[in-house]
This record gives structure tokens, C-alpha cells and sequence, in this order.
């Protein structure tokens, strides 16, 4: 880049970035604190607020290693396994990318709720789904399910299976070739794809905010308890609410990155399947 | 890449998951150590939290209410009823408007005799009022003013929202209240609705509307834009000179998980010290003893659902998503926010 | 005989874990959709994507989709090129910013945008309500997509042909127009589709700061939510119907772009 191309591109580049994003998430951490430290404390540490918080975590802890066992199996299927209908495996993963959140939710609640599909068996076997905390994990599982599988199936397909097949052939049976060799050639991979679950669990709202009921001390997870102190116009504990996210979430944004520098240049590299979804990790956020 | 962590690369994965586990642990520490006195689940409409917040916290220091804990759910009224009806727990539910109580009798999950205590099943009384820009600058004093052009309204969709149902009906009895016919009432709504610019899932939702900017007026219940004037909000309240009598009912349900509680709870909210609290919240006191310590702006003309035929009657010959007057009226604009 | 019943069994067992797992998540729950858009003909189905608030939250949806598509290719592109291009203190810390709307939730971006430009901006820009709203936070949401489908094209951009078609006498807009562009177009394109695809379904982010007004700004996955909080479950359920086919079948174009063009060969 020549040094006249370099301003305007600089100048333009930066401050869509500045209006976009750094000024108006800058600006909720002023507005957290706009009442004092003390006063975003107390909003944030009320029964409530603390609920919010620990059911978010509660989900997290649930729906991502749900996800991540699911991922890497599937990852695992699609790369080792040649059968019919691979294809279509394949495909389905990224259903959830295409669907909004909300109807993600509306599809739990009309498959899982009371008068859903299963409303009358699931309420015979005195399980309840939607309104409590497995309709949550589900809906949370939905949204980030593409995630592990995308980190980790270009891996799988690039370090292929010379290595595992030494392995078994030096007598190792095939959880020791999977936790010895599988694992830690997918490591990074999958803790890429870990954050991001995780991240994208910690946030979600449009479909949780459809089955969840919102109840306080039991339903309510903490984006939800952001928006419904926007609606109670207590904008104190919503500022607070978004600042804890949004730290959590620059938390994870540093692990992202840290991640990214460390399996750079094996990212990059070519092999027959990962082509087609070159850095697929990235692009299915929502 | 980027990274601005550095040479701290391997270490995040795994303090990440531990900074995860030592908040879960944090959190799990500091919740209140469980339902030593039993809980109740209360599912509400949107507008009464913050009242509920200073009454569940004055009936915490009564005798019955020592170690009871509370989980809450606020919402579009009639949204919660049909959430209660199709599973969302409840052990008392405190609606806007009593036909959306008649949804959760229907469902077997409230005795069909809720409203025969001396309140009739009601905890608090409000009334429909105009909530303008500080200062009025519209200068919005009676309905007609609402349909003069240029004014744009913002009331809550009906289809969900309880307080919508309220002020309809306070729009068409106040006509009716002003000596006009029953068409020119029906035709006065049709006039209101091309004014209407949002409407909101809730009453709640309604006033956040309203105060994001959009709007001259909001339609809303007199408590909740009494509370949004004590946030510090930069509104006006104007109460119309004709408007409905809006009268909210509460029951405890048949399943609820702890009977004792949830009865202390609801006979709490009906004492004089209970109707206090929501005199100072803003609600209108159902006890005439308590009442009587407010004084609330009194419209030249109240007038009562009962007028107007009742609930059951207004939800058919108005709200019926097919063949309800409002229905059709905004079918008719190409605004319907129920698709029949 | 057993032995090869269990070696099968084995070989499909994960499969049909993995299958049940999508089923019970997504499959399940999506085939309720449709049958519910269904469940009173196919008149009630047509009667609610066609009745006019679903049209114009359609609409909307739609078009302010293909803005931001639009509006963040370019803009992307001139990120990604500043990232790849340029060098000067704290770069790094811009390119991991470009994430950041990936690890925000979306009800944290909503509530940023329109603490900075609603009704209290402190610029005095306050756009809450209208559809330069709905913009902004899509744009908000979308960015990674656009940035990172072609950074790494760019990155691995042969420099050398470039520099040729400038020593040649190319201008260096003639070398972007002529050697930049081609190379990149089908990555910008999937970043496009990406981007839009996600701009069609979103609902977190824009809910606050829209205002919900119908027929004004109320987008697509909010008419939905509406629709579901009125009861009226059949008609949410058709809208979301073709919400979904929207977006799937921009998600298939996607795919399609990509083995046509072979994206990957320049990564």
C-alpha cells in the first residue's frame, strides 16, 4: 500500500469501526457507572441479578459440554466415516445458522410444550420443558450447535490419519489412539470452537426469551434480566447487567484471538473438505 | 492473526474455564440458602414489579411471610394467562383484567369462585391515563385531542396486552360517557387507531416505547406512568376527563406447590398495610379505609367495564381476533396484530 | 455372524447418535414449525404471510438485509484491507475488535447502540425508531462476517501480479478493478450472503433500538415474536416458514458460490 492510499483507507476503516463499535460499547461502561460504582454494585447483586447470573453459567455448563461431545463426534463421524448420507449430516449442522432465534424457540415450544407434539407425553412422565430449565439448555444447545463440528472437522481432515493409524497399529486400542493422538492434534481446535459455543450460549436471547417465561429466581437468564430492566426503567441494572456480559464477553474475545495466533498457519492450509468452508468457525456466529 | 495477549496464549483456554467455575461458585454462594418457608411462584402482568419489590419485602417482615422466597414472571397479561394455562408455573397470578383470570379457570388451575371475597378477587383499582412529553407540548387534554392530526399514539397490541383492552374501552365508553351512539364510538376508535403508531407486546414495553422517543401519547395504566414520573422520567400525566375504572384481579391457584404461603401472600396484599404499599406504588387501593389516605386525581366521569356490558360480553364484541369490533378495525387498516 | 451384527452396530451407533441428538434440537422442533404453519390449510398460510404486516415486516427485513449486506462488503473490504495492508501501533488490538460483535450478546449490542444514538445521545443523534436503527445494529452484528470472509483472501493475495499490473502502467485503481477484485469476489460474495443471512434472523440486537413500529420498523423476527406472544402460534409459524426458506436458500447460494468459484483457492 502506497503511503497515499494508506490515510483515506485508515481514516475510513477506523472510524466506522470507532462510530460502530468501540464508541457505543465504551458508552455502556459510562452509563453503568454514571450513578457510582456502588450504585451498579447493588444492581447487579440483588437476588435477582445473581440468579440471572448463576442460571446463565448453569446452561453454559450444561449446553456446551452437550455441544462439544456432539461436535466432536460428529466431527469424528464426517471425517473418519465414508457412509451414505454423509452429505446430508453434513448440511443439517448448519441448519441453525439459517434459522432466527426466535424461531428457534417458537419451534421448541410448538414441538415441546404443553400443546406441542410431545406436550401430553413429556407431561405424563412429569417432565416439563418449556418454562423451565431444559427448554433454556435446548434452545441454547440449538443456537450454538454448528460451532465444535466447524472448529474441528477442517482439523480432523487436515492432519489425517496416518498418525492414528500408527497408533492402533502399535496396539492401542481406540480410546487411547483418540485421548493420546486424536485429542491433542484437535486441541486448539476445539477450544476455538469451546469459546465460541460458550459465547454464544452466555448471550442468547431471541430464542430463550420464546420458552423460557421469564420468571425471576428460576427462568430468567441474564440477558433477559437486561431487557427486562429496560422495560422497568431501571437502566442502572441494565447498564450493569451489559457490562458484566460485555466483560465476559472481551474475556472471550482474548481467548479467540490468543487461540487464532497459536493455530494461525494450520488454519490457513488446504484439504479436500475445509475448503469448501474456509474459516467456517468465523462466519457462523450469531 | 491478532493477539494482544501474547505469550499468555496457552494459559486462557484453561483459566477461561476456571474464571467460569469460580463465577458459578461465587454466584451459588451468595443465592439465599433455599425455600426454608416455602416459595411462591407469582406470574403477573408487566407494569406491577417494582410494587411487588416493596411487597414482597414488607410481607417478609410479617409473621407468615418470615422465610418465604419468591420467583416472579411479568408479562403481557394476557400472554401470561396463556402461558399459565399451557404450563408456565404459578401460585398466584395477578392479571389486568379479569377475563384473562376466566383463561386460567377455564384451564382448571383457579377455583371458578376466585372473585367472590369482599374484594370480588380484585387487589388494586387504576385508571386509563394520557401520558405525554413533559410539558405537554401537544397540548393533549381530552380523546378528541388524540385524533387530531398529527398526534400519534401508542397503546399496547390487544391481542396480548391487557392494559390495550382497558384503554379501548375507556377510549369508547368515554365516548358513550360524552352522550355519543354507539357507531359514533366504534367510528371514534377506527379514527383513534389511524394514530397508532407502535403497539407494543405490553404495557411495559409500551411505556420503553414511549420513552425511546416515539410518540406523543401513551395510552397507559395511571400507576405505571406514576412510576415512570418517580424514575425521573421526562413525562406529563394527563387523566382524561372521562375514563374506565380498571380494577386488577389476583388468585391463588390450585397447584400451587405451597397453599399456606401463597394465601398468606394474597391476604397480605389485602391488608390495610398491603394496600398501603400499593397506594404508594401508585395503584388506587381496593380497601375504601385506605383509599381514603390518597388523593388521586378524580376525572369528571368514571365509568366501570360493568357499563359497558363486562368482560365477557367487551372480549366477544370486541376482541374476538375474527369477528371483534377492534379486529376488524384493523383489518380494515392493514394493521392487524392478530392474524385470526 | 454376531460379531459382524456388533462390529455394525458399533459403526452405527455413532452416526445414529449423532442424527437423534439433531432430531430431538432441530429437526423435530422444525418439522412442528411447518406442520403447525399448516395446520389449518394451506389458505390460513397464505392468509398469514400475506395479510399486510407480515408483508411489510417482511419487506423491511428484506431490504435492510441487502443494505447492510452492501454497506459492510465495501466497508469490510476496506477494513480487511487495512488490517492486511497496513502496519502501525495497535493494529492488533483493531483486528481482534473486529470479533467483538461475535462475542457480545446481541441484547448488549442493542442496548449500546441506542444508549449512544437513541433519545439520549450525547451527539444528538437519535435514530431509535426508524429504519436507520434497524441498520445500524445489523450492521453492528454482521461486520466479522464481512471482514473475515475476505481477509484471508486478501492476505494470501499474490502481490507480485499486482505490483506487474502497476509497473505495466496500471493505475492503482485499474490494479483493484482488474487484479484485486476478481480474485476476491467470491469470498466478498460469501461474506455478502453471510452477512445477510444472519441479518435476516436477527431479533436481539435490533429490538431495541427499532421501536417496533409497524409497518415502519418492525422487522420480520419481531412480527414474529408478536405474533407468538398474541397467541396466534399457526400464523407466527407460518411467517417463521418463510423466514427460514429465506435464509436457507441464501445459505445454499452460498455453498454453491463457493464450489463454483472454489473460494478456497486463494486461501
Amino acid at each position: 500500500m502506497t503511503a497515499r492510499s494508506r490515510w483515506p483507507v485508515r481514516v475510513v476503516a477506523l472510524s466506522y469501526l470507532a462510530l460502530l463499535i468501540v464508541v457505543p460499547v465504551g458508552s455502556v461502561f459510562y452509563r453503568a457507572f454514571a450513578h457510582g460504582f456502588v450504585a451498579a454494585w447493588v444492581a447487579i447483586t440483588t437476588p435477582d441479578a445473581l440468579h440471572a447470573l448463576w442460571l446463565t453459567l448453569v446452561v453454559a455448563l450444561i449446553a456446551v459440554p452437550l455441544n462439544t461431545v456432539f461436535g466432536v463426534g460428529v466431527a469424528l463421524i464426517l471425517a473418519r466415516h465414508r457412509f451414505r448420507g454423509a452429505w446430508l449430516l453434513d448440511a443439517l449442522i448448519d441448519i441453525p445458522l439459517a434459522v432466527s432465534p426466535v424461531v428457534v424457540g417458537l419451534a421448541l415450544v410448538l414441538a415441546y410444550g404443553q400443546t406441542g407434539w410431545f406436550g401430553r407425553p413429556l407431561a405424563a412422565a412429569g417432565i416439563t420443558v418449556i418454562y423451565a430449565v431444559p427448554g433454556i439448555v435446548m434452545a441454547s444447545a440449538v443456537v450454538s450447535l454448528p460451532y465444535v463440528v466447524r472448529s474441528v472437522l477442517p482439523v480432523l481432515l487436515e492432519i489425517g490419519t496416518d498418525q492414528e493409524e500408527a497408533a492402533a497399529t502399535l496396539g492401542a486400542g481406540p480410546a487411547a489412539v483418540f485421548s493420546r493422538v486424536t485429542l491433542p492434534s484437535i486441541r486448539r481446535g476445539l477450544a476455538y470452537g469451546v469459546t465460541l459455543t460458550t459465547a454464544r450460549v452466555l448471550g442468547e436471547f431471541g430464542a430463550v426469551v420464546v420458552v423460557s417465561g421469564n420468571i425471576t429466581g428460576k427462568t430468567q437468564t441474564m440477558t433477559l434480566f437486561i431487557s427486562n430492566s429496560v422495560e422497568n426503567l431501571n437502566s442502572t441494572a441494565a447498564y450493569a447487567g451489559a457490562v458484566l456480559l460485555a466483560l465476559l464477553a472481551l474475556f472471550v474475545l482474548a481467548v479467540m484471538s490468543a487461540e487464532k495466533k497459536e493455530r494461525g498457519p494450520r488454519w490457513r492450509s488446504r484439504s479436500d473438505r475445509s475448503q469448501s468452508d474456509s474459516e467456517p468457525h468465523l462466519l457462523l456466529t450469531g | 492473526m491478532s493477539n494482544f495477549l501474547g505469550s499468555r496464549a496457552r494459559v486462557l483456554p484453561s483459566s477461561a474455564v476456571g474464571l467460569l467455575v469460580a463465577l458459578f461458585a461465587t454466584c451459588a454462594a451468595t443465592l439465599p440458602a433455599g425455600a426454608a418457608g416455602g416459595n411462591v411462584a407469582l406470574v403477573a402482568y408487566s407494569t406491577p414489579k417494582p410494587a411487588f419489590a416493596a411487597l414482597i419485602s414488607a410481607f417478609a417482615k410479617t409473621s407468615s411471610g418470615t422465610g418465604v422466597s419468591f420467583s416472579q414472571s411479568y408479562g403481557p397479561s394476557g400472554t401470561q394467562a396463556t402461558d399459565v394455562a399451557s404450563g408456565l408455573p404459578a401460585d398466584v397470578v395477578n392479571f389486568s383484567l379479569s377475563s384473562d383470570m376466566d383463561k386460567v379457570v377455564k384451564a382448571g388451575l383457579v377455583s371458578p369462585s376466585w372473585d367472590s371475597g369482599p374484594t370480588k378477587g380484585m387487589v388494586t383499582d387504576s385508571i386509563v391515563s394520557f401520558v405525554v412529553r413533559k410539558g405537554n407540548p401537544k397540548h393533549i387534554t381530552s380523546w378528541a385531542d388524540l385524533v387530531k392530526s398529527g398526534v400519534k399514539v401508542i397503546t399496547p397490541n390487544p391481542f396480548s396486552s391487557g392494559s390495550a383492552k382497558w384503554n379501548l374501552m375507556a377510549a369508547y365508553g368515554a365516548q358513550l360517557a360524552q352522550g355519543k351512539s354507539q357507531t359514533a364510538a366504534t367510528s371514534y376508535l377506527s379514527d383513534l387507531f389511524k394514530h397508532v403508531v407502535a403497539q407494543p407486546s405490553s404495557a411495559s414495553n409500551a411505556l420503553q416505547t414511549f420513552l425511546s422517543g416515539q410518540g406523543d401519547v401513551l395510552l397507559d395504566y395511571e400507576d405505571d406512568a406514576l412510576y415512570a414520573q418517580r424514575q425521573g422520567e421526562p413525562i406529563s400525566i394527563v387523566t382524561p376527563p372521562q375514563t374506565i375504572l380498571i380494577e386488577n384481579p389476583i388468585a391463588v391457584t390450585t397447584k400451587a406447590a405451597d397453599p399456606a404461603a401463597a394465601k398468606a401472600f394474597v391476604a397480605f396484599l389485602l391488608t390495610p398495610a398491603g394496600q398501603k404499599i400499593w397506594g404508594q406504588q401508585g395503584y388506587r387501593p381496593v380497601l375504601a379505609s385506605v383509599a381514603k389516605q390518597f388523593s388521586f386525581p378524580k376525572p369528571e366521569k368514571l365509568f366501570t367495564i360493568e357499563s359497558l356490558g363486562g368482560w365477557t360480553k367487551v372480549n366477544g364484541s370486541f376482541f374476538d381476533p375474527e369477528t371483534g369490533k377492534v379486529a376488524k378495525i384493523e383489518a380494515g387498516l392493514g394493521v392487524s396484530t392478530s392474524s385470526g | 455372524m454376531p460379531r459382524r451384527i456388533r462390529r455394525m452396530a458399533a459403526r452405527l451407533a455413532g452416526p445414529g447418535l449423532a442424527v437423534t441428538y439433531l432430531s430431538l434440537l432441530v429437526l423435530l422442533p422444525l418439522a412442528a414449525v411447518l406442520s403447525s404453519a399448516f395446520s389449518s390449510g394451506p389458505g390460513a398460510f397464505w392468509q398469514a404471510v400475506s395479510q399486510p404486516e407480515a408483508v411489510a415486516a417482511l419487506r423491511l427485513t428484506l431490504l435492510c438485509s441487502l443494505a447492510v449486506a452492501a454497506v459492510n462488503s465495501v466497508l469490510g473490504l476496506v477494513i480487511a484491507w487495512m488490517l492486511v495492508r497496513d502496519d502501525f501501533p495497535g493494529i492488533k488490538v483493531v483486528g481482534a475488535l473486529i470479533d467483538l460483535p461475535f462475542a457480545l450478546p446481541t441484547i448488549v449490542a442493542g442496548l449500546t447502540l441506542l444508549s449512544l444514538y437513541g433519545p439520549n445521545s450525547p451527539f444528538g443523534v437519535n435514530v431509535a425508531g426508524t429504519p436507520a436503527g434497524i441498520l445500524l445494529a445489523l450492521a453492528f452484528v454482521t461486520l466479522p462476517f464481512a471482514v473475515r470472509s475476505v481477509q484471508p483472501v486478501l492476505a494470501e493475495l499474490d502481490r507480485e501480479t499486482e505490483e506487474a499490473a502497476a509497473t505495466l502502467g496500471a493505475s492503482p485503481a485499474g490494479v483493484v478493478r482488474r487484479v484485486v477484485l476478481p480474485s476476491i469476489a467470491p469470498a466478498l460474495l460469501a461474506g455478502a450472503g453471510l452477512a445477510f443471512a444472519r441479518a435476516v434472523g436477527e431479533f436481539g440486537s435490533v429490538v431495541l433500538i427499532s421501536g417496533n413500529l409497524p409497518f415502519h420498523t418492525e422487522v420480520a423476527s419481531s412480527w414474529i415474536y408478536s405474533l407468538s406472544q398474541s397467541g396466534d402460534l399457526s400464523a407466527a409459524a407460518a411467517v417463521s416458514v418463510v423466514l427460514v426458506l429465506i435464509a436457507l436458500f441464501v445459505l445454499v447460494g452460498i455453498g454453491l458460490v463457493r464450489r463454483r468459484f472454489g473460494v478456497a483457492e486463494s486461501v
